[in-house]
């Protein structure tokens, strides 16, 4: 897209708020860097960049005013946390000195190196970083459209509304009712997500409705952490839960939200009293218009720089990319986020990227001081990224520890999956 | 003294691993998710700012690697880290000396 000489002037004509203070430039390794996405990726990248380089002028573009987190929602569905404990605002980041603009990005022109927001304002870059999550693939399920999701919720996206519409229908649900749960294939956002999910619907149908069930119809035949989720599913919630894999029919190919009936692969209907749909994601309109998705879907990146391996001048983080083994994780995107600052940094002032290494702590909580985990520590491999050898992995499971050596386990991941959510909630909010 | 020494190695030989300001920040990145910005901990979650000396901290996270002391996540973690790499965390966290 070629900028209009008029759009050019509307542009030098920004409002001082938008536009870059040119004094910036006179500095060593200056520059100005936007960030589109004010999530994981996003807000991190805005306050490391902030704390570590001062000579970078930061401007982060968020559509929402708040961001609820992912991580969590699943506690509010157990009833265990309510929703302004994981909503969070941009006001501290600003006090901070980031320029936070509250509008959504209409189009990326990387030629012109301009950002064009819906209001109409330009908003001229050095440097991109975009980290705009998943879009759900409405229509992937047929019959799963946005329509839909106001009757069977997904609860998968950074909003109040699906995660607390399916509260509300979980708190309606009658005893004796069935939950069903529709889980995609891989790559999705959060593996482990839709099993603590699982664990946590289980937890409060069996305190406030303990002769329902919980079936769990997955398009895939493993997931992450499975024999941890399933070892304390058999030992918490002996009777609720049925999880069935693809090579038991679990794979949902249609659903008919009006009858809340959902149907499999080899044509079993089922109904729920509650049914939520976990549809298939791909990488959020913004990534893909811009140029960065691939036929997959999902944004293919440099793995030492992050930067986008189809369009120039852009890094792109967190979920919207392929980056696997590193899962899309909240803390995998943070993890992103300084790395691509720090390469940001350098490029600018014109020194050689530094080396990678991205990191990854995901804690599950699977019941009442019932907590899991699965840690990674990658690099840049000789093709896409690479677990360091003999690292990471997944708590040890019931049998490799003694009874008391278990609980504290259990007990002690469990205390710290709220500290890990509180220090990196605090990093990018606080 | 081996890792005072094995840092002055490393800081000043112009490794192309280790050569820039911006890999302390980076590396501490994989600790701050847990253990909050400055290393304070918090939610049960050990202080590390200030709570050892450099030697402390490496004989520490020796141990995590190695099994020999009790852990949730930091065995898993501590092999992700190179010697350098441990080294340089040492001398970000330790307490002054």
């Amino acid at each position: 897209m070629a900028l209009s000489r008029r759009a050019f002037l509307a542009a030098a004509a920004l409002p001082a708020t938008l536009a870059a203070p040119r004094l910036a430039h006179a500095q060593a390794g200056a520059g100005r860097v936007v960030i589109i996405g004010g999530g994981f990726g996003g807000a991190s990248a805005a306050r490391f960049a902030r704390d570590n380089f001062p000579a970078l002028d930061i401007t982060l573009i968020e559509r929402s005013r708040t961001f609820t987190t992912c991580p969590y929602g699943n506690l509010v569905l157990a009833g265990k946390r309510d929703m302004n404990s994981i909503t969070f605002g941009y006001e501290k980041l600003a006090a901070r000195g980031v320029r936070v603009v509250h509008q959504s990005v209409v189009a990326v022109d990387a030629a012109a190196k301009q950002v064009r927001l819906a209001d109409g304002a330009q908003v001229p870059y050095d440097r991109l970083i975009m980290s705009p999550g998943i879009d759900l693939r409405w229509g992937a399920i047929e019959g799963y459209d946005e329509a839909a999701s106001e009757r069977m919720p997904h609860g998968w996206v950074p909003s109040l509304q699906p995660i607390s519409l399916l509260r509300r229908q979980l708190e309606a649900m009658p005893d004796g009712g069935r939950f069903v749960m529709v889980i995609p294939d891989n790559p999705f956002r959060c593996p482990p997500g839709p099993y603590e999910r699982i664990s946590m619907v289980a937890d409060y149908l069996k305190r406030a409705k303990p002769r329902s069930k919980l079936i769990a119809l997955d398009a895939k035949n493993g997931f992450s952490k499975q024999p941890l989720f399933q070892d304390a599913w058999a030992e918490l919630y002996p009777g609720i839960i049925e999880w069935r894999g693809a090579s038991n029919d679990g794979r949902v190919t249609r659903v008919n939200a009006a009858a809340l009936e959902v149907e499999t692969e080899f044509g079993e209907k089922l109904k729920g009293d509650v049914v939520n749909v976990i549809p298939p994601q791909m990488a959020a309109k913004i990534a893909r218009d811009a140029g960065l998705a691939n036929q997959s879907g999902w944004c293919p990146i440099k793995p030492a720089t992050l930067e986008s391996a189809q369009v120039e001048g852009i890094h792109v983080l967190g979920d919207a990319t392929i980056a696997a083994p590193m899962p899309k994780s909240g803390f995998v995107a943070s993890s992103h986020a300084k790395h691509a600052v720090a390469c940001i940094a350098a490029s600018l002032a014109g020194r050689a990227p530094p080396s990678a290494t991205f990191f990854n702590t995901c804690y599950s909580h699977v019941g009442a001081d019932y907590g899991i985990s699965i840690v990674g520590v990658f690099r840049p491999g000789p093709t896409g990224f690479a677990e360091v050898e003999g690292s990471g992995g997944v708590s040890p499971r019931n049998a490799a520890l003694t009874a008391e050596r278990r609980q504290e386990h259990r007990r002690l991941e469990a205390l710290y999956a709220d500290g890990w959510y509180d220090s990196i909630t605090d990093e990018m909010f606080g | 003294m081996r890792i005072r020494l094995a840092l002055c190695l490393l800081l000043f030989s112009g490794g192309p691993a280790f050569a820039q300001a911006t890999d302390v920040p980076l590396l501490i990145g994989g600790c701050q998710g847990c253990h909050g910005v400055t290393g304070q901990g918090g939610h049960g979650i050990p202080s590390i700012k200030g709570t050892h000396s450099r030697d402390e901290f490496v004989a520490l996270m020796r141990a995590f690697s190695a099994n020999e002391k009790p852990a949730t996540v930091m065995g898993r973690i501590s092999r992700g880290y190179t010697p350098e790499q441990i080294a340089l965390l040492a001398a970000h966290y330790a307490r002054p000396q």
